[in-house]
């Protein structure tokens, strides 16, 4: 039974793609598709304006090159940046007009949009190439005030709240993807959690890549107001093409005073071929500001695909008493690349993070934990723990910790651990003893490994977090 | 600056007939420098002591010509009087004397280089800008299954006129087959607002071993970049330890290759730091063959305005298994102006090792202060016996004995 489960995921099973009409802009980076994209979107004036200002700065900004994992040059200029389904040049008004080849492959997928069929009770807004499709449970959340659309939806809808917040976590200067997304950003997810309100179910957003040629720039803003609390989960995948695509968003979390918001990523982009050939860019910027005291952010994070992934999910700790907290699985096979860590600003009085964070690699890949943990001098009383344990399979792969550690208040504690290692094989012996295949007794030990982290997901997405990890190192052991 | 280097080199040029290679071999590594330019933050190494701006900001313009032929103006130099010992005597990057008077003559060689044929490419810029502007440099050699009966020690010291000038001095030393060296550097600066740079090469062939021990305790107003670079053999070791503590700006960089299997590396360190005073060190193991091993432990103690850095960094090729990597540092904040920043970074391309590192810095335990003071101690003596106690992991890690009661009378700690 395992064995067939297996073969029948050996291969990436998202990759097929959707022959769906497409209506793009101009293929290109310049003044005119920015504008043609904010026309299309009917979008204010100051929107506008604000993302030409991001193309200004655009101009002067130097794609970064620290990075572990490099790519050949990209050329901007061969990209489409909008992207959407013909037969969406009007939205459709209900789930029943959407395009049934498009509800086709969202239940490939496995996202089942039509919410008579939903067992399990997660809000999904999904998000095909450049534009969001559909939301599902929008009057059970309207009652409790909760908003939950799509950010063209909201600058419509709710210009006040957007404009109040969009850009103050990650500024429009901030670095080259970042403001590349400022620029030329879809679509993507808005949620807004009134005072005191707990959401009542788990919000979710699938991301998919269809057309080809298509950079994805989503912008995902979620604000949770005092005393609230939200649980958002982000799923991703996209289909096989031979050349590499690129996928810049810029995901921005706002906690007030006592709100708490948990985001967790299952990242399973398309990562290329055994030989390295095509996969996802992921490039994503993602930030949290504790901007109330007593408030926390936690980001949950299962990266197994793309073939370079490059993102530092962060916290920025301003308000007194603030919690920020990164759990992170990263696996890497083949030729995939994955330099990916967070940071923990600690900016006030009693602060705390956490950072759990579990490196797998196999094959030819490479992985690297890069993290920052800066204490400021006024956040006094603050403490960070911080454990990367990396997890190595074959002579041919690379794991590497560059954390950096600044602190400048002597009230406050920093401690820091890493260990790199191999399985040993009295665990492999002894699990083969047992009746495992080697492959099987892997996976064991291997999410044994990752528990601490799953155990941090909801409840459906750990399933299909640990079946992925599974997936994920298939044919590379032995 | 640029006027002044080229001046100034040029005045270098003027004063020595170097041979072709020589004039050839400086004039490249000057152009190097001029290319780059003295470290900034934007680069990844220096990102937390940006020596462009601490020599703006100490020292202002600097100058880069020495004088050699002037008579050097130390009228005494106070010596360690605890241990009898071999020496060399640097004043301003001259090498003043040459001092074996323990050891067979036959054993040790002194040799004077022409520089190499070839640049590695890649190198920090100070070490270009030490080979085009040190003055000779020297190569000693310790002989087949020679050890040397007394440490050396080398005397690093600037004339007391010198002001806002950079210093070079370049030492090569090779130990052939089961030799032992101990090696003990000692800083004494008689002027402020000076630039030392420092650049030993080490050579470690099979079984040898050394010890370098760095001790810049006295006060002053100078900046220091030591960078030493060690090439180790089959079942080598190489122990450094680094007491950093006394002056403005210190940057002890140490680049270790091991080559060999069964050799293994030795970085410990202390910083204890006041006032404004900012330190680093700095390391690079490289393991590049199975069955190497490496230990560092750097422990730091920061009083007032002070930063301590510490930037360790393990390497591992894929050939190198059975790899054992380890690090840790500790850092204790006494003052709520301190900073500790800390890189400890691990690259492993190979899947059979140990490697683990470990990072932590605070302020001192107030239970274990309490403890002591509800012995009988104050609080002044209690923090201090926390402290002690605290440092003397490092000291007693330090093989030798005389040296380790040396510095831990330097440091006043106690057992």
């Amino acid at each position: 039974m395992r064995d067939k489960q297996i073969e029948d995921l050996k291969d990436y099973k998202y990759g097929f793609s959707t022959d769906i009409e497409n209506f793009k802009a101009p293929k290109g980076l310049n003044e005119d598709v920015i504008k043609f994209i904010s026309n299309i979107k009917k979008e204010p004036k100051w929107l506008l304006d604000w993302r030409l200002k991001a193309f200004e700065r655009l101009k002067v900004l130097k794609e970064p090159d620290w990075q572990k994992p490099k790519y050949p040059k990209i050329d901007y200029q061969d990209l489409y940046y909008y992207s959407a389904p013909k037969s969406f040049k009007d939205k459709p008004k209900s789930l029943d007009e959407l395009d049934p080849k498009l509800l086709e492959t969202y239940k490939k997928l496995g996202i089942p949009l039509n919410e008579q069929k939903r067992l399990n009770g997660i809000a999904v807004d999904a998000v095909f190439d450049s534009v969001s499709v559909a939301t599902t449970f929008k009057e059970t959340l309207t009652k409790q005030g909760i908003i939950f659309c799509s950010i063209s939806e909201a600058v419509q809808k709710h210009p006040e709240l957007v404009k109040k917040y969009l850009g103050t976590v990650i500024p429009l200067t901030d670095h080259f993807f970042s403001t590349l997304n400022s620029a030329v950003f879809t679509d993507g997810s808005f949620v807004y959690i009134p005072p005191g309100v707990r959401c009542p179910m788990e919000l979710s957003t699938y991301f998919r890549i269809n057309a080809s040629d298509t950079g994805q720039f989503e912008r995902t803003l979620i604000i949770a107001d005092k005393g609230s609390y939200v649980s958002y989960l982000e799923g991703c995948t996209a289909p096989m093409r031979d050349e590499n695509q690129l996928h810049a968003a810029n995901v921005e979390l706002i906690a007030l005073d006592d709100a708490e918001i948990k985001y967790s990523t299952v990242q399973n982009w398309y990562p290329g071929d055994k030989d390295g050939k095509g996969g996802i860019y992921n490039f994503v910027t993602k930030r949290g500001l504790c901007k109330g005291k007593n408030s926390k952010i936690s980001w949950t994070q299962v990266e197994t695909g793309s073939a370079i992934t490059w993102k530092y999910p962060s916290c920025i700790l301003k308000g007194d008493n603030s919690i920020g907290e990164f759990y992170s699985i990263a696996i890497t096979n083949n030729h995939q690349k994955a330099d990916t860590g967070t940071k923990m600003i600690h900016l006030g009085k009693n602060t705390k993070s956490k950072i759990i964070s579990k490196g797998i690699s196999a094959g030819f890949s490479d992985m690297t934990y890069r993290g920052l943990v800066d204490i400021s001098p006024k956040a006094t009383n603050s403490n960070n723990f911080t454990q990367c344990d990396s997890l190595l399979m074959g002579n041919k792969c690379g794991a590497h910790t560059v954390p950096y550690i600044k602190n400048k208040n002597s009230d406050s504690n920093i401690a820091h651990e890493a260990t790199t290692s191999k399985i040993s094989e009295e665990q492999l012996h002894y699990c083969q003893q047992r009746g495992l295949n080697p492959e099987e007794a892997v996976g064991l030990i291997v999410n044994g490994f990752c528990k601490e982290v799953l155990q941090q997901l909801p409840m459906e997405f750990a399933v299909e977090a640990q079946k992925l990890v599974g997936i994920s190192l298939e044919g590379s052991v032995g | 600056m640029e006027e002044q280097l080229k001046i100034d080199f040029e005045k270098k040029l003027k004063d020595f007939s170097y041979s072709d290679q020589e004039k050839k071999f400086r004039e490249t590594n000057f152009k190097e420098f001029l290319k780059k330019g003295f470290p900034n933050r934007k680069l990844e190494n220096w990102k937390f002591s940006d020596l462009n701006q601490i020599i703006k900001s100490n020292i202002g313009e600097l100058t880069f010509y020495n004088d050699y032929k002037k008579e050097n103006q130390i009228d005494k130099i106070e010596l360690i009087s605890e241990l009898e010992h071999n020496k060399i005597i640097i004043v301003d990057g001259k090498i003043e004397k040459i001092d074996f008077k323990f050891e067979d003559k036959d054993k040790i060689e002194v040799l004077v280089e022409q520089g190499e044929e070839t640049i590695k490419e890649n190198i920090n810029s100070l070490i270009n800008l030490n080979n085009a502007f040190s003055n000779k440099f020297c190569k000693i050699i310790i002989k087949k299954n020679y050890s040397l009966k007394k440490p050396l020690v080398i005397y690093h010291l600037t004339n007391k006129n010198t002001q806002s000038k950079n210093t070079n001095s370049r030492i090569d030393f090779k130990l052939e087959e089961n030799a032992c060296l101990i090696l003990i550097d000692i800083f004494k600066d008689n002027s402020e607002k000076n630039f030392l740079n420092i650049y030993y090469n080490f050579e470690l062939d099979k079984s040898s071993i050394l010890k370098n021990y760095k001790i810049d305790k006295s006060i002053n107003n100078n900046i220091k970049y030591s960078y030493n670079n060690v090439k180790q053999e089959a079942n080598s070791i190489s122990e450094t330890f680094i007491l950093s503590s006394g002056s403005k700006f210190f940057k002890n960089e140490i680049n270790c290759d091991l080559l060999g299997q069964h050799s293994s590396a030795f970085v410990n360190g202390i910083f204890d730091l006041d006032d404004e005073n900012h330190h680093e060190i700095k390391s690079n193991i490289n393991h590049l063959v199975e069955n190497t091993k490496s230990y560092q432990l750097v422990k730091s103690v920061l009083e007032k305005k002070s930063k301590a850095v510490y930037q360790g960094k393990i390497f591992v090729s894929s050939e190198a298994q059975k790899t054992d990597g380890y690090q840790l540092s500790n850092a204790i904040l006494l003052s709520e102006n301190s900073e500790f920043n800390a890189k400890p970074e691990l690259e492993i391309y190979a899947d059979d090792v140990k490697c683990s590192h470990g990072s932590s810095s605070g302020s001192l335990d107030e239970n274990s202060i309490f403890y002591l003071m509800s012995r009988g101690l104050n609080y002044k003596e209690a923090k201090k016996l926390l402290i002690n106690g605290f440092l003397l992991d490092v000291i007693e890690k330090i093989t030798d004995e005389d040296i380790k009661n040396l510095i831990k009378n330097l440091l006043g700690v106690k057992e």
